[in-house]
């Protein structure tokens, strides 16, 4: 028995010091500094979206890329108890609630750069530059090419008509890019004609909401609902995969005098604290360059915020459409009036 | 003894950081937002809470102490690869079941969507999300708490009680539920304690099925309205209730200490007819609850079985196997060391602050996770103008490795590890170390010589126990971990949160693979 437990001591012990030992290597490759600058990124997007752009980076320039990838509050949260501390050089997350929070917390510091400026679109960052698009993702209408005519979809807020009945399918509100719709909404229609237009989608849910948009999208596939609202990239991957069957994209408001899909973005921001600030200005106007773009919008099938940019040839085959122009600092700052709405509408 | 107190005081107070760190966001109220949450949707979120708790009681109860029981008192076929078989589910984390049993059973899964075309629609269910099969898949992943505690309760429990107990004419169900059972009870409640906690802190498994809980509201102060104040405010009331739920559970426990000679029972044979009864059951259990999930699981993780080959992979399986084996190691020292002194000295003051010192693992992980990372964070913000002042840029010592995520990981599962102790020493007569001592024996030697060898079981099942947690543990690894010390459950993490289960199911397979090891050495163990 001592064996046994000796035994796990002795392994445990081994464990720790190689541990020791591997975080002591990496300690002084960072120290070696001057020689060959690491990066630190604190990411909220998922390491296969973001590690083979670092590794190009790397590649091309030997500046090092470390990072630790989590949900965007721990993140923000760790930021800001870290405060002067922080190894943090990039901010790195998706949703522009997100990226507005962390600039409104402190944690972010200004930069003006004229190539960032050049590259991303004026409404895809940030008017004082604390944070800066790097994707564009839109949030449509996928339906049921069986049960529904295109002529029978025009607006998201045509969703909450009672035609509708019983036919919508709805990803949970807990999920931001939700939130962020409805901020949009408010921002362009105000806060009361946004609550009718949530409790009409509430009214007219097929099913509770799902935990993800692809669920949702299956369940237009099954015949429980006839159309649903989703991120299009999530719409791509089941295409890819050949399953997407029955469904089609459909992109609302987009007539005259209306204000055209929803758009999101992925972003960053140089953290106040950055300890490599133009290294870590360089590399996020290299991520808004060409090169990256292009693998950005390959890699996750979204649309490139810089212009020069194309989207690739799977997305553009879903068709062109007028994109919603409204400055995102516009959208992000209704986001806690837009939960509110979503609470007191019973959107669960 | 005053070392002790020291000790005690010590670990108590690491333990309490993340914990203080919640209350104090009681410093300012936002009222409005209170209001708000109020008005809308608390009540509901209680009520959601109160269910779920319910479920998954009568869910861990029955199955937990009812296979127990099967396996300790009777004699029946395969009860020997039955009895550690049935811990497996241990080790898949409640989330994967939860997005196996979904793909498998909803509207759109491979079953309802077969009767749906075979003529049979009239059978589908809409919506399968139900409080109820909520229930039953976290049930069917904690039972083995309330199973491994009762079994080792069962195991030790000497044939002559039941023997005097027949002799004086006691009915069968007089001796089970007057004797048996009521010998296991600390064992039953610390297990109970273990899956009610685990279930008001999880997040992953009510998210997939989209079931609102406190959790939920707790999240949703924190990343919806921005407000990580009164989402620790809203946790510090689940701290109060699970701590008064402790309290009583203690003083109800502190009365009685079931001491027992090591003399094992006889199982007792049973019918043909019964003991099939009793595999059939058994083997139903463990084929829903751990072969059916991973059935599917290998199904989905051969699309990527590729993966396999990246050189990362297996950096992942040493990080997550080192991590986990270093924090069972601590936190079972630790434990070991607490419920030693709660022994010893027994008195209402360290009862209570072992019971305080129980109340991480009541928390969400995430909660915890910025709990500990926040004051450590001021810490090192209030060192930086020190250690300017010698010359050196301000920059982290502590937070970010893998010291700190070892201390976080045994702040949390140190209630984990403390059950299983409590009932190995709680069973073990006061006489014989006495006897030691007063033959001159010094306490070290009274430690190694007569408590250790009796608390193997105890001891090991603590570690065990800690290992699978770590394993799984997902938000404090993700805040905390080292540059590059990504473990399976960041893995995982990284594939569920964008909605893509089925690129999960290869390291959790992996993970699966890594905490049997453990478990088979402890299986091995406890028979040897």
């Amino acid at each position: 028995m001592k064996k046994m437990l000796s035994l796990v001591a002795a392994i445990a012990t081994a464990a720790l010091l190689t541990a020791c030992g591997k975080t002591e290597t990496t300690d002084t490759s960072s120290a070696n500094a001057s020689a060959n600058t690491t990066i630190t990124v604190y990411s909220a997007r998922k390491e296969h979206l973001i590690k083979p752009l670092f590794d190009a980076y790397t590649a091309k320039t030997g500046i090092n890329i470390q990072y630790i990838t989590d949900k965007a509050g721990p993140l923000l949260s760790r930021l800001k108890s870290e405060g002067v501390t922080t190894k943090a050089d990039i901010l790195l997350t998706t949703d522009v609630g997100n990226l507005w929070q962390a600039q409104k917390q402190g944690v972010l510091q200004q930069v003006k750069s004229k190539v960032l400026d050049q590259q991303i679109p004026e409404h895809l960052r940030d008017k004082d530059h604390y944070w800066f698009g790097l994707t564009q993702r839109s949030r449509t209408i996928v339906y049921s090419t069986e049960r529904l005519q295109p002529e029978q979809l025009s607006t998201y807020a045509a969703l909450s008509d009672e035609s509708f009945k019983g036919r919508l399918c709805l990803r949970t509100s807990k999920k931001v890019y939700n939130q962020s719709l409805v901020a949009s909404m408010v921002a362009h229609q105000g806060a009361d004609k946004t609550t009718t237009i949530v409790k009409g989608w509430v009214a007219n849910l097929a099913v509770a909401p799902f935990s993800n948009d692809t669920a949702a999208m299956q369940a237009v596939q099954a015949g429980q609902c006839d159309a649903t609202i989703v991120n299009t990239y999530y719409f791509g991957r089941l295409e890819k995969d050949g399953k997407a069957e029955g469904l089609k994209i459909f992109w609302p408001d987009q007539d005259q005098g209306q204000n055209g899909v929803h758009m999101n973005i992925s972003g960053a921001g140089v953290t106040a604290h950055a300890k490599h600030t133009d290294a870590a200005i360089k590399l996020l106007e290299w991520l808004s360059g060409p090169e990256a773009q292009e693998m950005l919008a390959g890699l996750n099938m979204e649309f490139p915020v810089n212009p020069q940019v194309k989207s690739v040839a799977q997305v553009q085959a879903w068709g062109a459409f007028k994109a919603d122009s409204i400055p995102l600092n516009e959208i992000a700052a209704q986001q806690i009036e837009a939960v509110k709405i979503i609470d007191s509408a019973g959107y669960l | 003894m005053r070392s002790a107190n020291f000790l005690l005081v010590f670990v108590v107070a690491l333990v309490l950081i993340p914990v203080l760190a919640v209350l104090f966001s009681w410093s300012s109220i936002n009222t409005e937002l209170w209001a708000h949450f109020l008005d809308t949707r608390l009540s509901d979120l209680l009520i959601n809470t109160a269910y779920l708790l319910f479920g998954v009681s009568i869910g861990v109860l029955t199955l937990g102490v009812g296979l127990a029981w099967l396996i300790s008192w009777y004699e029946f076929p395969g009860r020997r690869w039955l009895e550690w078989a049935l811990m497996l589910p241990m080790a898949i984390p409640a989330y994967v079941v939860a997005f196996v049993f979904l793909g498998l059973f909803s509207f759109t899964g491979p079953i309802q969507t077969f009767l749906r075309e075979s003529g049979f629609g009239w059978l589908n269910i809409a919506d399968i999300r139900h409080p109820v099969s909520i229930s039953l898949v976290m049930a069917s992943v904690l039972y083995p708490y309330i199973y491994l505690l009762a079994r080792n309760a069962f195991m030790s429990q000497g044939q002559h009680y039941i023997e005097a107990a027949q002799s004086l004419g006691a009915s069968r169900w007089s001796i089970a539920t007057g004797i048996q059972l009521a010998m296991a009870r600390p064992a039953i409640v610390a297990g109970l304690a273990l899956a009610m906690m685990e279930t008001l802190a999880d997040f992953g498994t009510v998210a997939i099925f989209n079931y609102d809980t406190f959790t939920t509201a707790i999240y949703k102060a924190w990343f919806d309205y921005f407000d990580l104040q009164l989402a620790c405010q809203l946790a510090s009331i689940l701290l109060i209730l699970v701590s008064v739920a402790l309290m009583v559970e203690t003083r109800q426990r502190g009365a009685r200490n079931f001491q027992d000679k090591q003399q094992p029972h006889q199982r007792q044979a049973l019918s043909p007819l019964k003991a099939w009864c009793a595999t059939t059951v058994c083997v139903l259990i463990f084929s829903l609850s751990f072969v059916l999930p991973v059935i599917q699981l290998l199904i989905w993780a051969l699309k990527y079985i590729e993966e396999l080959a990246d050189p990362r992979f297996l950096n992942l399986l040493w990080r997550t196997f080192s991590l986990a084996l270093m924090a069972a190691v601590l936190t079972a020292s630790v434990a070991l060391m607490l419920a030693l002194i709660q022994r010893l000295k027994n008195t209402a003051w360290t009862n209570r602050l072992i019971t305080l010192a129980k109340l991480g693992y009541a928390l969400p992980g995430t909660v915890l996770a910025v709990g500990i990372v926040m004051p450590l964070g001021y810490f090192e913000q209030t060192l930086a103008p020190v250690t300017k002042a010698l010359g050196f840029a301000p920059t982290q010592i502590l937070l970010g490795s893998v010291f700190i995520l070892i201390m976080a990981y045994m702040i949390r599962f140190l209630t984990v590890a403390i059950g299983p102790l409590e009932t190995s020493l709680s069973r073990l007569s006061q006489h014989i170390p006495e006897a030691a001592a007063s033959l001159g024996a010094s306490r070290l030697r009274v430690f190694f010589t007569i408590y250790l060898p009796l608390i193997r079981p105890g001891l090991l099942l603590a570690m065990l126990l800690v290992f699978v947690d770590v394993m799984k543990e997902m938000p404090a690894t993700l805040l905390m971990r080292p540059f590059g010390w990504d473990t399976l459950a960041v893995r995982i993490f990284e594939m569920t949160s964008e909605g893509e289960y089925e690129r999960a199911a290869l390291p959790a397979l992996c993970l699966l693979l890594v905490g049997l090891i453990p478990m088979i050495l402890t299986i091995r163990r406890g028979r040897g």
